[in-house]
């Protein structure tokens, strides 16, 4: 009885590494910039080719920085939860349109809805690139000093919002700037 | 049934067939090979499993100009890898650096090796000692062996 004890015990300490693997998710690299000041760009907005927006605009206050983009499915399924929270909430919500065409973003928060005070347009996808996005939607989550404090990579859920990032606001805010 | 199998491999190997070949003509042969050596040592995040060199992501065919820009520009391997890393953290290397969250990543298998081989040790110690009999069980086996030797005779 007891050599068979060894051999059950290897196999269920397996089962639950394998079955602790199977609820991660592969796409959450961490992401190297936490903690770490916001990626220099500045870039024309969606709305006005005369506005810049830069990464000195985070400073002050704590936002959000949506990357996001007409083409990116997952985007329009994150979208109703941003236009909501900028409408029940004062946190403000930055936009990188990301490798977009300009009259598609456009046409995209015309029909949508937009939920952000501004969108950087980042049609080369340069300034994505310095931020290290790879699967769009992306928020950044930055604060009063302009420093990333959170990283998601995929479209926000609710439960992510109630959770993880209003708390976290809640909190950095209370930091001094 | 030829025919078949021309499509089974053309199917099977059409992501190789599709790997997409970037303009390498302003790189010298030394260059050429230090561009290979990198793509293929750096992961497409979109697509983790797959290196930069074989993927046909757009993320990959991006970070592959990036690379391709600064090998040109003459920058070191370790000055592009570093680029990489600020962007996309260790995960964007396949050899990611020693430290200690990547501790058990690297020692993991050796630490598994050691407790295989000291199983393996105590197992067949087990085997090379059967246990001594006592007087009355040896003679019980001098007896059945005499026994069965005289069955084989008659």
């Amino acid at each position: 009885m007891n050599r068979y004890l060894l051999p059950l015990g290897v196999f269920i300490g397996l089962v639950i590494l394998l079955g602790i693997g199977l609820t991660l998710n592969p796409r959450e690299v961490p992401s190297p910039f936490i903690g770490k000041p916001a990626p220099a760009f500045t870039l024309p907005t969606v709305h006005d080719a005369n506005k810049q927006f830069s990464h000195e605009d985070f400073k002050g206050q704590v936002s959000l920085f949506n990357v996001w983009a007409s083409w990116c499915v997952a985007c329009r399924e994150e979208h109703p939860l941003l236009v909501e929270l900028s409408k029940t909430s004062d946190i403000p919500i930055y936009g990188l349109n990301y490798k977009d065409k300009l009259a598609d973003a456009k046409r995209w928060l015309k029909m949508l809805g937009n939920p952000y005070l501004d969108s950087a347009s980042d049609i080369e996808g340069k300034a994505g690139f310095n931020w290290g996005v790879y699967g769009v939607p992306e928020t950044f989550l930055i604060d009063k000093k302009g420093i990333v404090r959170y990283k998601k990579i995929g479209p926000i859920t609710k439960q992510d919002l109630q959770e993880t990032i209003l708390p976290m606001i809640q909190q950095l805010r209370g930091e001094a700037g | 049934m030829k025919k078949l199998l021309v499509l089974f491999f053309l199917l099977v190997f059409q992501t190789v067939l599709a790997a997409p070949v970037e303009n390498l003509e302003d790189l010298g042969p030394a260059d050429e090979k230090r561009y290979r050596d990198l793509i293929s040592e750096l992961r497409c995040l979109v697509c983790q499993n797959q290196s930069l060199a074989d993927s046909d992501a757009e993320l990959a065919l991006d970070m592959r100009k990036e690379v391709h820009k600064k090998v040109v520009a003459g920058e070191s391997d370790q000055e592009i890898i570093d680029f990489l890393v600020a962007r996309y953290g260790d995960f964007v290397r396949y050899r990611p650096p020693v430290n200690a969250t990547t501790l058990l990543l690297w020692f993991g298998p050796f630490l598994l090796l050691a407790l295989g081989a000291f199983v393996l040790m105590k197992n067949s110690k087990k085997k090379d000692s059967p246990e001594a009999l006592t007087t009355e069980q040896h003679a019980e086996a001098q007896r059945l062996l005499k026994e069965s030797d005289e069955d084989n005779a008659s």
